[in-house]
């Protein structure tokens, strides 16, 4: 694969995105402005953090006059999960120039990352030129529409009816990103695992709740992994 | 009202916060490998992250309160099932979709 194909691969396999990316960057800029922002400040956050749900916990923890400190704690541990893809990426484009890997870390968003790690890994005989590419090709498609509809959002307002309930496009964006990456038996426990505790410990403040599910479920994934592979070992030893 | 000087401190420290946490691992450890364990682990990472996100979404929506919503329940499972059979696409069209066409039904009855 030429970097030229692993680009327009990446930017065709992310662009099913725009579909959710579209409805989602429009609803924080309408929920931006509906709770007193103006229109330069929805478009800061939208450009300068370009992470969606961390923004909406962030404004949501504003809105209830949370010190600055809790709501920024709340927002970052929503971001820790990007910890661990920006480990994942390593052994793929951590060979990248420091300024290009910097490019890449502020335009790492969860449907770039879930796109760009499953081709890596369903297509081990890729360059690494190609790897870069097809991740700027997901992110070409991904970080203008989140810019793009913001502004839209924030600029239409509250012309935009509740009734439509935007809100609902968020979680069905989230089930679209892990459907297919359950490819196997450690995949589905890994999942079922997460999803069960993140209900139990929901309660948890600071979003803790959902860092420590997602902890619980990678060991469950890791570990069914290592069961299965010693069975079969054993069976056919 | 949100006060301007609380939104801009967060929005500098989220968006400085934000990028160190995304720079950590690429910037700092570059072409260095990591352990074994590690990259097990890390093959899990979307499959746990994404359902302990969505999960309270789809049980206690804030847009209902935090109360279950059977409808929002229900779009959530078809979502995931056309995900699994179809792919991307299909789970969002499947999910957004059964989400309206179940809100008529019921707002018609």
């Amino acid at each position: 694969m030429t970097p030229r194909q692993a680009f327009w691969q990446g930017a065709r396999d992310c662009a099913p995105f725009v579909l959710i990316i579209i409805p989602y960057s429009m609803l924080f800029g309408v929920v931006a402005r509906d709770a007193g922002l103006n229109l330069l400040e929805a478009m800061a956050m939208s450009v300068l953090v370009i992470a969606g749900a961390s923004q909406f916990t962030a404004l949501a923890l504003l809105q209830e006059h949370a010190p600055v400190f809790i709501a920024l704690l709340a927002a970052l541990a929503v971001n820790m999960r990007m910890a661990l893809y920006s480990a994942a990426l390593v052994p793929h484009v951590g060979h990248a120039p420091m300024g290009v890997r910097a490019l890449m870390a502020y335009l790492m968003v969860d449907q770039v990352f879930a796109v760009a790690v499953k081709t890596y890994e369903t297509t081990p005989q890729m360059t690494r030129s190609a790897k870069l590419a097809l991740y700027f090709g997901c992110v070409s498609v991904a970080a203008p529409f989140w810019y793009a509809f913001t502004f839209l959002g924030a600029w239409l307002g509250k012309a935009v009816p509740a009734s439509l309930s935007l809100d609902f496009a968020m979680p069905i964006c989230f089930i679209a990103l892990t459907a297919p990456l359950i490819r196997s038996l450690p995949h589905s426990a890994a999942a079922l695992t997460a999803g069960v505790t993140a209900l139990i410990f929901a309660g948890f403040p600071w979003s803790l709740g959902l860092i420590f599910a997602a902890i619980c479920g990678m060991i469950v994934g890791a570990q069914t992994e290592l069961i299965l592979g010693r069975r079969n070992t054993g069976a056919s030893a | 009202m949100i006060d301007r000087v609380d939104f801009w401190t967060l929005t500098a420290l989220l968006a400085v916060g934000t990028f160190l946490i995304r720079f950590s691992f690429l910037g700092l450890l570059g072409g260095r490998e990591l352990p074994g364990w590690v990259y097990l682990h890390l093959r899990y990472v979307g499959v746990a992250v994404f359902p302990a996100l969505f999960m309270p979404l789809v049980v206690w929506p804030a847009a209902n309160g935090g109360i279950s919503d059977p409808i929002r329940l229900a779009a959530g499972f078809v979502a995931l099932l056309a995900g699994l059979r179809f792919g991307v696409l299909s789970a969002i069209f499947a999910g957004m979709g059964s989400f309206y066409i179940l809100r008529i039904i019921t707002n018609g009855l």
